[in-house]
C-alpha cells in the first residue's frame, strides 16, 4: 500500500503516469520537428490547418418527421450551411418499420423515421444534391438508406458521380457500445464492405464510412483503446474492401473518424496528434498506399456527453467549452459541442444555440486559429503524444494475441465485458470521491433543485407517420414489391454486392422493414453476449 | 405467510426495454447490484415488454430493474405495466436512466415502485429494494 498522504501520483484514464515537469530529455528531436501537411501529420492533415481555413461547426440533432426536418434544412441553408447531417429514429436504425408494432413509440423519436422511398422524397424535396451535401448517422441499415439516396438522386436527375456526403456504416461499435445491430458480424461486414465498393465506383465524392471512437469512449474505454480499436475497425473494413478487388488509393482517402473530446485537455490533444501519425505510418507501410490524402486521418469529434453532469447541468456549459478546446488543440476537422441540457434530453433550440455560440466564441475570441500546432513542441504533450502511440500498438498487439483481433473479441464479448467493467470502476470512483466532478460529488449545495425547460416530445409523430406509410403501400405495387424482394434474395444467394439491386427494389416502395427481412431470412441476427 | 429469509438473495432480472441500445447505465447497476450482495439475471438490452416479463416470472425474480434514454419510458412503462396485470406475477418494478423529473409522478402512478437517477447511490438504490422486497414478501403479497 502506498502512504496515502504522500501519494501524488496522477495517472491519467489511458493509464500513463503523469510526471509533474517534463523536459527536454523526454522527447526525441525526430517526432517533433515535423511539419503541419507533412507525412505523417502529427502536426496537422493540412499545412495551414485553422490559419487558413477553421474547423467545420457541426452540431447533431434530429426532428421527428420528414417535413419537419425538410423545413429545417431549408433553413439551415439559408443560412449558409452546405452540408446537412441527419439523424435517423430507432426503429430505421435497427430496420424496422414505424408500423410494427415494437417500433411504435420510438417512431420519430430520437430523429427522422425513414419507412420507404417517398420519406427520402420529402426530406430532400427541393435541396440541390449537386450543391449540398449529406450526412447520415446510419450504420447496420446503412445498404438500404444508401439504396433509397441513390433511387432518389436517379429518379431526381442528379448525377451520382457528383453526391457528397457521409455515411456513418461503422457496424463494429455497434457490437461493442451503441446497441443497434442487426446481423452477425460475417453479414455485417460484408454489407459494410458493399457500401464501401459500391461508393468507390459509383459515388467516388461520397465518404463510405466513419469510424467512430465516440461511442466506445462513451461506453468506458479510454483515449488509447479507443485509438487502438478505431484502428483494428479501419483495417478489418479496409481488409474487407480489398478484398473486393479495390486499390487502397482508391478509397483509403474516404474513411474518416467520428472521435470523442474528454475532459484532460493535454491527453485528448496528445491522442489525435498520435492518431494521425499512426494511421498515416499504417496506410503507407502496411498498405502501401501512395497517395498522401489516403494516409490523412481526418477527424470529427463530438464532446463527451458523459462528462457532463444532471446537477448544476449550467457548469456543462464550462465543461463543454474546455473540452472542445482539447480538441480544436489536437487539430481536428469538425466539431459537435453537446449541449448543456444534455443529461436530460434531447436539447431544446436555446440549448443548441449556446452549444453554437460555445464554437464561435472559441473562433472569434480566443486566438485558437492564429496559429498551427500550437502545443507542438511543448515538452509534456510530445512525450505524451509518444507514449499514447506505444500504447496504442500495446494495445492492438494485446488485442491480437490474447483474443485472435477485434472481430473475434467482440463476438466473444471480450471487449465489451472490459470496458463496461473499466466504465464501473469509474463509477465507483466518482460515487466514493476519489474522481472529483464539480456539483456532484464536490462543491454541492444542498436542496438544489433544477427545473430545466426540457424539449417537448410530440406523442403524435408515430400515429402521422403510420398513417402516411400507409398511404405509400395502397398507392404501390404490391406486384412490383414482390417482384423486388425475389430479386433481392436471389442477389443475396448469390453472393453479389447487394447495392445495385437495393436500389432497384428501393424505387418499389418496398419499406425497409421488408428489405431488412428478407436480409435477416437469410443473415439471421446477431445473439447478444 | 412466507416470511422473508434475511439471508435469502435478493434477485433482480435487469434490462433495458425498447430500441435504444445505450447499455452504460443497466451494465453498471448490474455489477454495482452484484457487488451489493444480489442476484443480478441480466437478460440484454433491446427487449420487448413480454420477453423481460415472460423471463421474470421463469426466473421468478423479487424486482424487474429497466434503465430507458430515448425518452419514450411513458410509452413503454404504460405497456408493461398493463402486460404485467394480465399475470399474477408482482415483482417490485424499479427504472432509471435519462427521466425527467417532471415524468416521476405519472410513472409511479402508472405503478411503477421507484424511479431512480444519478444522485442515487448504489446503497440507495440497493436498500430500497432490499426494503421493499421483504415488506412485500412478509407481507404476503
Amino acid at each position: 500500500m502506498k502512504n496515502e498522504k504522500n501519494d501524488d501520483t496522477r495517472i491519467l484514464e489511458s493509464g500513463i503516469e503523469v510526471r509533474s515537469l517534463y523536459t527536454s530529455e523526454d522527447i526525441k528531436p525526430a517526432d517533433v520537428n515535423g511539419t503541419p501537411g507533412q507525412y505523417p501529420y502529427t502536426r496537422g492533415i493540412y499545412s495551414g490547418m485553422y490559419r487558413k481555413r477553421p474547423w467545420t461547426i457541426r452540431q447533431y440533432a434530429g426532428v421527428e418527421c420528414s417535413d419537419k426536418a425538410n423545413d429545417l434544412f431549408k433553413s439551415l441553408i439559408k443560412q449558409g450551411n452546405t452540408g446537412l447531417s441527419l439523424a435517423l429514429d430507432l426503429p430505421t436504425q435497427i430496420g424496422l418499420d414505424s408500423d410494427d408494432e415494437w417500433a411504435f413509440p420510438e417512431v420519430g423519436g430520437v430523429g427522422v423515421p425513414i419507412d420507404t422511398l417517398r420519406d427520402l422524397e420529402i426530406l430532400y424535396d427541393g435541396i440541390d444534391l449537386h450543391k449540398i451535401s449529406v450526412s447520415i448517422t446510419v450504420n447496420t441499415s446503412t445498404t438500404v438508406i444508401m439504396a433509397m439516396l441513390c433511387a432518389l438522386a436517379e429518379k431526381k436527375g442528379f448525377d451520382l458521380q457528383r453526391l457528397t456526403g457521409t455515411l456513418q456504416n461503422d457496424v463494429l461499435k455497434e457490437y461493442i457500445s451503441r446497441g443497434t445491430w442487426i446481423f452477425p458480424l460475417a453479414p455485417s461486414m460484408k454489407l459494410a464492405a458493399d457500401v464501401i465498393e459500391f461508393c468507390t465506383r459509383k459515388v467516388p465524392n461520397f465518404n463510405p464510412i466513419n469510424i467512430c471512437g465516440y461511442h466506445l469512449r462513451e461506453a468506458g474505454a479510454n483515449a488509447v483503446q479507443e485509438i487502438a480499436y478505431n484502428i483494428l475497425s479501419g483495417k478489418a473494413y479496409i481488409d474487407e474492401s480489398l478484398k473486393r478487388g479495390l486499390n487502397i488509393d482508391e478509397f483509403g482517402h474516404r474513411i474518416s473518424f467520428a472521435s470523442i473530446a474528454g475532459m484532460n485537455i493535454f491527453e485528448e490533444a496528445a491522442k489525435f496528434r498520435a492518431a494521425r501519425r499512426m494511421w498515416a505510418k499504417i496506410m503507407k507501410e502496411e498498405y502501401g498506399a501512395t497517395k498522401p490524402q489516403v494516409m490523412k486521418a481526418k477527424f470529427g469529434v463530438g464532446v463527451a456527453a458523459s462528462a457532463l453532469t444532471a446537477e448544476q447541468p449550467f457548469n456543462n456549459l464550462g465543461r463543454a467549452a474546455l473540452m472542445a478546446l482539447g480538441a480544436l488543440l489536437g487539430g481536428i476537422q469538425s466539431l459537435h459541442v453537446s449541449t448543456y441540457d444534455e443529461a436530460y434530453s434531447i436539447p431544446t433550440e436555446e440549448a443548441i444555440t449556446l452549444a453554437i455560440r460555445t464554437q464561435q466564441v472559441l473562433l472569434n475570441e480566443t486566438g485558437i486559429t492564429d496559429t498551427i500546432d500550437p502545443l507542438g513542441g511543448s515538452f509534456y504533450v510530445e512525450a505524451l503524444t509518444s507514449d499514447i502511440e506505444n500504447r496504442v500498438y500495446e494495445e492492438i498487439e494485446r488485442i491480437e494475441t490474447k483474443y485472435g483481433g477485434l472481430l473475434q473479441s467482440i463476438s466473444g464479448g471480450h471487449i465489451q465485458n472490459e470496458i463496461y467493467g473499466q466504465r464501473y470502476e469509474k463509477e465507483k470512483e466518482i460515487r466514493s470521491g476519489k474522481k472529483r466532478i464539480v456539483g456532484k460529488n464536490c462543491f454541492v449545495q444542498e436542496g438544489e433543485e433544477y427545473l430545466l425547460e426540457l424539449k417537448k416530445w410530440n406523442d403524435d409523430a408515430p400515429r402521422m407517420q403510420v398513417a402516411a406509410l400507409n398511404k405509400v403501400k395502397e398507392e404501390r405495387s404490391q406486384k412490383a414489391v414482390e417482384e423486388g424482394l425475389s430479386q433481392l434474395r436471389v442477389s443475396i444467394e448469390k453472393g453479389e454486392n447487394l447495392m445495385p439491386t437495393l436500389i432497384e427494389v428501393v424505387k418499389t416502395y418496398a419499406t425497409l422493414g421488408e428489405i431488412i427481412g428478407v436480409m435477416k431470412e437469410y443473415y439471421g441476427e446477431f445473439e447478444q453476449v | 405467510m412466507k416470511k422473508s429469509n434475511p439471508k435469502a438473495k435478493i434477485r433482480i432480472l435487469l434490462s433495458k426495454p425498447g430500441l435504444d441500445g445505450h447499455s452504460v447505465g443497466i451494465r453498471v447497476i448490474a455489477q454495482a447490484l452484484r457487488d451489493q450482495g444480489f442476484e443480478v439475471v441480466f437478460i440484454g438490452i433491446r427487449q420487448k415488454n413480454q420477453t423481460i416479463i415472460n423471463a421474470a416470472v421463469q426466473e421468478s425474480v423479487d424486482a424487474i430493474g429497466m434503465s430507458m434514454l430515448s425518452g419514450a419510458h411513458i410509452s413503454l412503462m404504460q405497456d408493461f405495466m398493463t402486460r404485467l396485470r394480465k399475470t399474477e406475477f408482482r415483482p417490485l418494478i424499479v427504472i432509471g436512466g435519462v427521466i425527467p423529473t417532471g415524468d416521476h409522478d405519472r410513472l409511479l402512478e402508472l405503478g411503477v415502485d421507484a424511479v431512480f437517477n444519478t444522485k442515487d447511490s448504489f446503497e440507495d438504490m440497493a436498500d430500497f429494494i432490499r426494503d421493499r422486497v421483504k415488506t412485500n414478501i412478509d407481507e404476503g403479497e
